[in-house]
């Protein structure tokens, strides 16, 4: 039986490519992790790997095509003629569910009654994607599931359900753990919304209809979906930052003459990450299927960049192991790839918590949505000079102002609150925030 | 009852200092999880290092310098006789064995700032531990680890006495007893059976079942049962011991016969785990008909705070199954997506030859229908055997016959516990045999069997 690829999911709600280039012909054979194609979407132009090994037996799409995630773009033969094929049990019935414990940590069994062959490492990795192995057809020697194909089932959904909770996240001594789960996980209740039918604007006066752009199409379904799942919560504060702008305009000049384009946007992704570290829940997602919180221990902070295309979010990875210089040089050179269309893929996806700053073009504050599925977002306006009482004396101090907007089913307003004034704390004492304490 | 006024808060505290308990404390530690470890013997290390595995293996190493030198005979060698000295020998067993490395885990444990409380923990429901003992105090927990381990089984209607030894009493080598009676044709039975041969007793050996080492392919007890064929006065397969006491300074023993005489008898019928008195019955933890805890692919019980581990879980009783087992729990609690989804977990017999094997038996792979093909390699082939002298080995592997993936690989011969490593790795890792058979194996070693047997199976 052939085996196709499909488009996978390219992150960030993107639900369509279009083909730049086709890479391989029928009949060649290719390596795992060889390119196929060359796709382009709003956002990037990216090179698709191959998630296997094999002989090309079908090329589905051509230059110019538009296809979906999910459509077929190529066939692969089936692995030469060994005997190795049936044990590629992709339509294996799926064992039976132990009666109380999740299935996955029990190790995914065959239907001969086998292990699943993978390498400790990609059972780990199944768990942490929510892949039952079992339901995966491995495309390494002898049907072996690679870490590729646990990601391409990921991507590809439907069998990650029953391998649900391999470890039902425990009470640790995190503070966002405050009541341990006493029972399985459910799934919450289902929000369904249909937009109402649109009135007929004609009748009262000339219309005009301009289909929407690619990006502009993606931007809307994405901010309906958060603004219609999400009950949001915006909370507002001001950070003092008269003694950070000093430290940034003494390490501006230095910082360019080593290349680096230093601005207060780095310090605010240190100031954030080290208050998502204390306050774990905003560096989350709700799992309302599953009835859990997924905490994320990685901080990959999204940072909104405007192109003339519109808004983009590319994602600046592991912020929480990076010192400020280096934050502030990957930033000025992700911001520019993306001005460029030149992102790749893993620029866009994978963010944990996003940061916009609008200060550029003035106001006094925004409230942001949510970018979905994180739990938060925060909003920085233009910092201005303002008088304020210290000592009972009013002086000049540059006020930053904030807003955090967060998701009202994962945290309260305390909650917002308590995160919110962690950032304004570090950012108005720049020696703790640069220590990361 | 003794309440302790003391009441202390803890992230995680586990329940037995053994192999499973201090692993998982130690992780729980690295993983910034305030960590208390319970003990009734204010110890770590539990029954594996004190009374089990470790000294069990240094008796054997003794044993096997003798046979070493006895052996040399043939190679024109001549140490003469063995003079065997107890106390300088129990010494170094005691101080320089299990004494060194208890240190050593006291080391890490205070490095690491887990806390070992010497008391019995008793569960007063499903968030505390009453610690009975010289320090009395409870204990409020987020997460509990229950890692109690096991007990040498008694042999039924049999009082324990002085010269009617478990195998804890019998790894303190009391002495050198004459004639010894042997009850358990298990690992614990031939390990320690060959250990008093060594040293000068003659050994009678009763096994119920038809064969030593029950549950493991015939073809790879073969070697040692006959080793201990020659070693042993005498082996009694099928054999069921009908009565046995303490007689004045004798044991008497009857299994289908008249009474015979020993002077000293050794019980290895297998172990019990250890999960009474624990105070499970306050918490929603499930202990099952043989007194095992009922947990789930995390080791998590039946209470979604408490989790158990090793021994008291459930078989193979192995300190490493519980190590790992500790590990994945640590991790779990920790919110990580760990689980115990282990393929193989390799089981030694320390013997002399030595028998090791992972994964699926020969048998146990035939018995599940699975269709397999299996590659025997014979150690007389081996350059490496024969230098040491001894041909008496054999590498088997047991792999899928569709794929050719390895799901077992069995080993007897000098060294088999070390090398069934790489069996374990290959299994656990769905390695295929040919992935094995286009690994350069150094030459000349034991391991190439592992290769030659895989080529094998290629055909």
């Amino acid at each position: 039986m052939p085996r196709d690829f499909t488009l996978p999911d390219l992150g960030e709600g993107l639900t369509e490519a279009e083909i730049v280039k086709v890479l391989v012909r029928a009949g060649d054979v290719i390596a795992e992790d060889a390119p196929l194609l060359e796709v382009e979407t709003d956002k990037a132009q990216v090179e698709i790997p191959s998630p296997m090994a094999g002989r090309v037996e079908r090329v589905h799409v051509q230059p110019g095509q538009t296809v979906k995630v999910g459509a077929v773009l190529v066939s692969f033969a089936d692995a030469a003629a060994s005997p190795a094929a049936p044990a590629r049990a992709a339509a294996a019935p799926k064992p039976a569910p132990a009666a109380t414990a999740a299935p996955a940590a029990a190790g995914a069994r065959r239907a001969d009654g086998g292990p699943a062959p993978a390498a400790p490492s990609t059972r780990r990795l199944a768990r942490e994607l929510k892949v039952d192995l079992a339901t995966v057809a491995g495309s390494g020697p002898g049907g072996r599931i690679t870490d590729d194909d646990v990601r391409a089932a990921a991507g590809g959904g439907g069998s990650a359900a029953t391998s649900r909770a391999a470890a039902t996240p425990a009470a640790s001594g995190a503070p966002a753990e405050r009541t341990a789960p006493t029972g399985p996980a459910r799934p919450l209740a289902p929000v369904g919304l249909q937009p109402p039918p649109l009135p007929r604007f004609e009748q009262w006066g000339p219309v005009e209809r301009v289909p929407l752009s690619h990006l502009r199409r993606t931007i809307a379904e994405r901010m309906a979906l958060s603004a219609a799942l999400i009950p949001h919560v915006t909370h507002f504060d001001r950070a003092d930052i008269t003694d950070l702008e000093a430290v940034v305009r003494d390490g501006f000049e230095p910082a360019r003459a080593k290349g680096i384009y230093l601005t207060l946007t780095s310090f605010v992704l240190k100031a954030v990450t080290t208050a998502l570290v204390k306050h774990p829940v905003f560096n989350a997602s709700l799992d309302p299927g599953a009835g859990e919180l997924v905490l994320k221990r990685h901080y990959h902070l999204g940072v909104a960049v405007a192109t003339d295309r519109g808004l983009i979010v590319p994602v600046l990875r592991d912020v929480d192991g990076k010192p400020v210089l280096d934050l502030a040089r990957e930033l000025a050179a992700l911001a520019q790839r993306v001005r460029e269309g030149k992102a790749a893929l893993d620029d866009l996806r994978g963010g944990t918590f996003t940061v916009t700053n609008i200060g550029a073009l003035g106001g006094t504050g925004a409230i942001p949505i949510i970018n979905y599925p994180e739990v938060a977002i925060l909003a920085l306006a233009r910092a201005r000079l303002e008088p304020v009482v210290r000592a009972g004396a009013i002086v000049p101090r540059l006020m930053l102002p904030l807003t955090l907007t967060f998701d009202h089913r994962v945290a309260d307003g305390a909650d917002g609150a308590r995160f919110a004034a962690e950032i304004v704390a570090l950012l108005e004492s720049p020696g703790r925030l640069l220590l990361g304490l | 009852m003794v309440m302790g006024d003391l009441v202390r808060e803890v992230d995680v505290v586990v329940v037995g200092g053994g192999p499973g308990g201090y692993s998982a404390a130690f992780r729980c530690a690295d993983l910034g999880l305030e960590t208390l470890i319970v003990d009734g013997d204010g110890r770590l290390g539990g029954a594996c290092l004190h009374e089990g595995c470790i000294p069990s293996k240094a008796l054997l190493h003794v044993a096997h310098v003798i046979a070493e030198a006895e052996r040399a005979r043939e190679l024109g060698v001549e140490f003469g006789p063995p003079q065997v000295a107890l106390d300088p020998l129990r010494k170094w067993k005691a101080e320089r064995v299990v004494g060194k490395l208890a240190k050593g885990l006291a080391g890490v444990a205070r490095a690491k700032k887990v806390e070992v409380v010497n008391g019995c923990g008793v569960f007063e429901g499903s968030r505390s531990l009453r610690v009975e003992g010289e320090a009395p105090q409870t204990i409020r927990f987020g997460h509990a680890i229950v890692a109690t381990g096991s007990e040498p089984a008694a042999l039924p209607g049999v009082t324990p006495g002085e010269r009617i030894m478990d195998s804890t009493a019998a790894l303190e080598v009391p002495d050198v007893p004459e004639r010894l009676l042997v009850v358990g044709g298990g690992y614990i039975g031939l390990e320690l059976g060959q250990v008093y041969a060594a040293l000068g007793s003659r050994v009678t050996l009763v096994e119920m079942a038809d064969g030593l080492l029950p549950g493991v392919d015939p073809d790879l007890v073969q070697p040692l049962a006959r080793a201990v064929g020659k070693q042993f006065a005498e082996i009694r397969l099928g054999t069921r011991i009908d009565a046995l006491r303490e007689v004045g300074a004798e044991v008497e023993a009857t299994f289908g016969g008249p009474p015979a005489r020993f002077d000293r008898a050794l019980v290895a019928v297998g172990r019990r785990p250890r999960s009474a008195g624990l105070g499970l019955e306050t918490t929603r933890a499930r202990v099952d008909g043989r007194g095992f805890i009922a947990v789930d692919g995390s080791c998590r019980t039946d209470d979604p705070r408490i989790f158990a581990i090793g021994d008291v879980t459930g078989e193979p009783m192995l300190a490493h199954r519980a190590m790992r087992q500790g590990k994945v729990v640590a991790e779990v609690i920790a919110g990580r997506p760990a689980a115990f989804d282990n393929v193989v977990v390799p089981a030694v017999v320390f013997t002399d030859p030595e028998v090791a094997w992972c994964g699926l038996s020969e048998a146990a792979a035939r018995a599940a229908g699975r269709e397999v093909k299996v590659a025997r390699f014979a150690w007389a082939a081996s350059g490496r055997a024969a230098t040491l002298g001894r041909a008496d080995g054999l590498t088997k592997l047991v792999a899928e016959a569709a794929t050719g993936r390895l799901i077992g690989v069995g080993l007897a011969g000098p060294g088999a516990g070390e090398l069934i490593a790489e069996g374990a790795l290959a299994v656990e890792n769905a390695l295929l045999a040919e992935d094995v058979a286009a690994t350069i194996h150094a030459h000349p070693t034991l391991s190439e069997g592992f290769m030659e047997a895989a080529e094998s199976l290629l055909g």
